[in-house]
């Protein structure tokens, strides 16, 4: 016999102040097998939980429907509920009265209580047909993977490995370090960034637990939560490391220069080289397409010097494959491209109009110009700086809508270092709005103010060549002026934007872009560091703008989730999946078409047809991969797909409630 | 090819060398270039300024007697481009305001029609076309093409791309001339305000002028009769005021093609410039 108890929800006064919640619960008491029926001010308290085992136990209630907020808030607190009352936790249906009712049509009480009533009548009717579901397991492999080797992707491998479980990091570059370690000073603290980040790079290359694979790229991720198989190529260097001692003889004689990628551009390295003289690895690699030996089979200087014969020309990519239980993705920011977007600051045509970035590794002390600002076309020391913000950021009709959050306080320090370091000169900040809100930050930014910097409020209209300086136009809007500003050199604050080929990661791997091309957290709030698919996490700035302290907070949580993962020795497995039925099958797989989860294989069975022994193909859903959202299920002809929890038979059982209870109205008028 | 074509004031006026020499170039390329019977004036700044209705009413008009005449269409004076191009766009994309000026000018104009600049039909030629019909290439001339405000902006209806654009700069090196890249392509000359405010146009056109003579030219190159007319014109007067002493001859892109396919000086008023031609002129070979 099936008895159900109805729990309705004041919310407070978010759902009590508009539905009447008493009138809902007093009509739910006369639907069919209703046995008990009752309101309460918060239902999801330890009193309202307790009443509900209470009730329960006294009714001998065996489905429950609870109507209150959304199931995405309480749904698992109410299951643990029921089951504290010995339900299966998956005789629960609940009904949404708070966002898709009470906050919607706050001003039409009468109406939102009928509302109310109708849904909690369509959730009894779904109820009846509830079923037990259970959990499965699966086991976890303990070994995670790292994408990307900045400093998000540094903190969380060297987290995890601390905690006792094996990391394996990929990084594309040569190198880790990512973008922290091209950075001179970091603010607000203007501790030297390579002294705080070098280190860590350090001990990520020394830690027992670290497999590190750089100059590598992910190409391939199949598998699910715990069990994720990852294919990984790694790129030829054409240097044996098992050999190589990193002494430097063969970048130091090699005749081949080119720019170098690391400094952006503005000074050169060798066709073999390391990007930096931290660099982790601290062994070389072969640029392919700089080294004459490779291309033109000529020279081959490197492989002479080389005292370990560590030089390999006949080196080739190598493909991997790993099998990792839990995936962290950091695999950072690349900055705007303004030269494609911003013809009124020259189209890239002026040299010295610069990046912050650009900047950063002027100022370095192992930068091109040995720490020394000085203006890319005549290395000349500039007098007068013009520092530009938001370029592409805050910008729908050039760039991007978002601010990049950085940016204020990276320039206010760059702002700093040209006072700082060229006695009489005066730099000049382009702003639309200061935003300064971390700690510290306000406090740095006023400390530039007084230094000397002068903000000016407003947008640069033109850069102009005015003989071997730029002139560069705009507004303040504060005093509702144009100026003009004879500059020597212009630092542009670029946005910051997903890495490049980020948004083809985010395929391979099997999870979602936000409309920027950032990748998608499961919840903006409560939810930051795991993606929308089950075992991988976000950390640092591929999924948002953000500054060093909150990269590096996000790689520490990724940890975390990734640990408490690793903690359980098997993972429970959501029952709320989909489900076919082989006998209705026709083996279409239309719905391996619409799965977004990769769920959905083919299958052969055995089938005897006209008294024959033969084969057909039918569909197999892997419980494991299958995050149970019924794209398959609403695609089925053959009506051969249920998702357990929103069958078809409980679904249209809603359904009719409602509208046999419009037609019993429609008759009585 | 064959275009409706909308001549405006100022070509019947101050710009007359600019529509003496377009259709002279059109007839030369090949391309038809057919007046609109009873045009009406596009109203320029003082129309859309006063009235936003005003401004729409005055092209939708011309543009209804366009649609009767099934082409498409094309004006060479940059500002009837704009005015025209941009009440095209306002009546195919509001209907409201569509019915609203129909009833209004009492001649319904249905969105029929295509709004080309001169430069955009010349240009569409391609420059195999072009370089086909050059018997005298512009060697020796250096020029500074000068584009201004009104066919580059809005975005809707611009011609090119608004802070470097090429379109004119590609048709001088086709017919042979040497272009420079300047930063003063499109800053605004002041247009209309010569007539209320002469001291800033005065002021903006010395500083184009001044770009253009450091830039190491021999000459201007545009395709709006009011730039034309404040950089040509107000030369002398600039010279006066500033203590400057230049003399830079402005041409309309049209004068100079038609100089490299062969037309005489004479045929493309170039004798009617404040600012003497004829010097520049004899550079080339």
């Amino acid at each position: 016999m099936i008895r159900v108890g109805v729990f309705v929800c004041w919310c407070g006064s978010n759902i009590g102040g508009i539905v009447d919640v008493p009138r809902v619960a007093k009509e739910a008491a006369r639907f069919p097998y209703v046995a008990h029926s009752m309101d309460y001010k918060y239902t999801c308290s330890e009193p309202g939980q307790k009443m509900i085992i209470e009730a329960i136990k006294k009714y001998k209630l065996n489905r429950v429907v609870i109507a209150s907020c959304s199931p995405r808030l309480h749904e698992p607190t109410f299951r643990k509920t029921i089951a504290r009352a010995g339900l299966n936790p998956y005789l629960l249906e609940m009904v949404n009265i708070r966002e898709q009712c009470s906050w919607v049509h706050a001003k039409e009480p009468d109406q939102a209580t009928a509302k109310a009533i109708d849904l909690v009548r369509m959730a009894v009717a779904k109820a009846i047909h509830l079923k037990p579901l259970y959990e499965g397991s699966i086991p976890v492999t303990k070994k995670a993977l790292v994408i990307g080797g900045g400093i998000a992707g540094i903190q969380a491998a060297l987290d995890i490995a601390d905690a006792g479980y094996r990391v394996i990091l990929v990084e594309r570059e040569p190198t880790i370090g990512g973008k922290m370690v091209m950075l001179d000073k970091t603010f607000p603290t203007l501790d030297c960034s390579a002294c705080i980040s070098t280190p860590k790079m350090v001990a990520v290359a020394q830690h027992p637990n670290i497999e590190l694979l750089t100059y590598a790229e992910v190409t391939g991720v199949t598998g699910f939560i715990g069990n994720f198989s990852v294919t990984v190529r790694q790129k030829a260097r054409y240097v044996d490391h098992s050999k190589c001692t990193g002494c430097g003889t063969c970048w130091g004689k090699c005749p081949q220069k080119v720019p170098s990628e690391f400094d952006l551009n503005m000074g050169t390295r060798k066709a073999i080289y390391i990007p930096f003289p931290q660099a982790v690895p601290n062994k070389p690699c072969i640029d392919a397409a700089s080294c004459r030996r490779i291309t033109e089979q000529k020279c081959g200087v490197c492989a002479k010097v080389c005292p370990v014969g560590a030089i390999n020309y006949e080196d080739r990519d190598k493909i991997l494959q790993l099998e990792v239980g839990a995936i962290v993705i950091a695999t950072g920011y690349d900055l705007f491209d303004w030269t494609t977007a911003y013809g009124e600051y020259g189209y890239g045509k002026f040299p010295d109009v610069i990046t912050g970035l650009q900047f950063e590794r002027m100022v370095n002390a192992s930068g091109p110009t040995g720490g020394k600002i000085v203006r890319p076309s005549d290395g000349k020391e500039p007098k007068n700086v013009v520092f530009i913000k938001c370029v592409g950021s805050r910008d729908e009709a050039k760039g991007k809508a978002y601010c990049s959050r950085v940016c204020c306080l990276y320039t206010a320090k760059h702002a700093h270092q040209v006072l700082e370091k060229i006695p009489g000169s005066q730099a000049f900040v382009f702003y639309m709005d200061v935003r300064a809100p971390g700690k510290a930050y306000e406090e740095f930014y006023q400390r530039t103010v007084d230094e000397g910097a002068r903000y000016i409020r407003g947008r640069v209209s033109k850069i102009c060549r005015q003989g071997d300086k730029l002139l560069v136009k705009g507004a303040d809007t504060l005093l509702g002026t144009q100026v003009e500003i004879e500059a020597d050199l212009v630092v542009l604050a670029t946005a910051m934007i997903p890495s490049r080929n980020s948004r083809q990661l985010a395929q391979v791997v099997g999870f979602s872009t936000d409309k920027d091309g950032f990748f998608q957290e499961a919840h903006p709030k409560l939810r930051p560091v795991e993606a929308g698919t089950a075992g991988i996490f976000l950390a640092g700035s591929c999924q948002g703008p953000k500054d060093i302290p909150d990269t590096v907070a996000q790689g520490g949580a990724a940890a975390v989730k990734v640990c408490a993962l690793f903690a359980k020795q098997e993972i429970a497995t959501d029952p709320m999946i989909a489900e076919v039925n082989e006998a209705l099958c026709t083996g279409c797989l239309n719905c391996r078409e619409v799965c977004p989860y990769k769920a959905i294989k083919r299958k052969t069975i055995p089938d005897k047809a006209r008294g024959q022994a033969a084969e057909r193909t039918v569909a197999r859903v892997n419980s494991s991969l299958c995050q149970g959202c019924g794209c398959c299920a609403s695609s089925c002809r053959s009506g051969a797909i249920n998702l357990n929890g929103f069958t078809d038979e409980q679904i249209m059982s809603a359904v009719k409630a409602s509208l046999q209870h419009q037609r019993l109205l429609t008759n009585r008028q | 090819m064959k275009y409706a074509y909308f001549p405006g004031c100022c070509d019947h006026t101050s710009a007359k060398e600019y529509d003496i020499s377009t259709r002279a170039v059109c007839k030369n390329l090949g391309i038809e270039l057919i007046d609109i019977p009873d045009w009406s004036c596009c109203g320029s700044t003082p129309g859309h300024s006063t009235s936003h209705l005003l401004g729409v009413a005055l092209s939708a008009r011309n543009l209804a007697l366009v649609e009767e005449m099934g082409l498409d269409c094309t004006a060479s004076c940059a500002a009837c481009y704009q005015r025209l191009a941009l009440a095209n766009m306002e009546m195919k994309n509001d209907m409201k305001l569509c019915e609203k000026i129909n009833c209004i000018t009492g001649k319904p104009y249905h969105g029929g029609v295509k709004v080309k600049s001169i430069v955009e039909v010349v240009a569409e030629l391609g420059p195999e076309q072009i370089t086909a019909r050059v018997l005298k290439p512009l060697e020796n001339l250096k020029m500074a093409v000068y584009y201004g405000c009104l066919m580059v902006r809005p975005k809707e209806i611009q011609v090119d791309d608004p802070e470097n654009p090429q379109i004119i700069d590609k048709l001088m090196r086709t017919v042979g001339g040497e272009v420079v890249d300047w930063s003063y392509k499109t800053e605004c000359c002041g247009g209309g305000l010569a007539i209320s405010n002469e001291d800033i146009v005065l002021r903006l056109t010395n500083k184009i002028l001044k770009e253009a003579v450091d830039a190491g030219v021999n000459c201007i190159v545009t395709a709006c009769p009011l730039c034309h007319f404040n950089l040509d014109m107000r030369q002398k007067k600039i010279n006066k005021i500033f203590g400057t002493n230049y003399h830079l001859p402005v041409f309309y892109f049209t004068q100079l093609i038609g100089l490299a396919t062969g037309l005489k000086p004479g045929e493309l008023s170039l004798e009617t410039h404040f600012v003497d031609t004829r010097e520049v002129i004899k550079l080339i070979a």
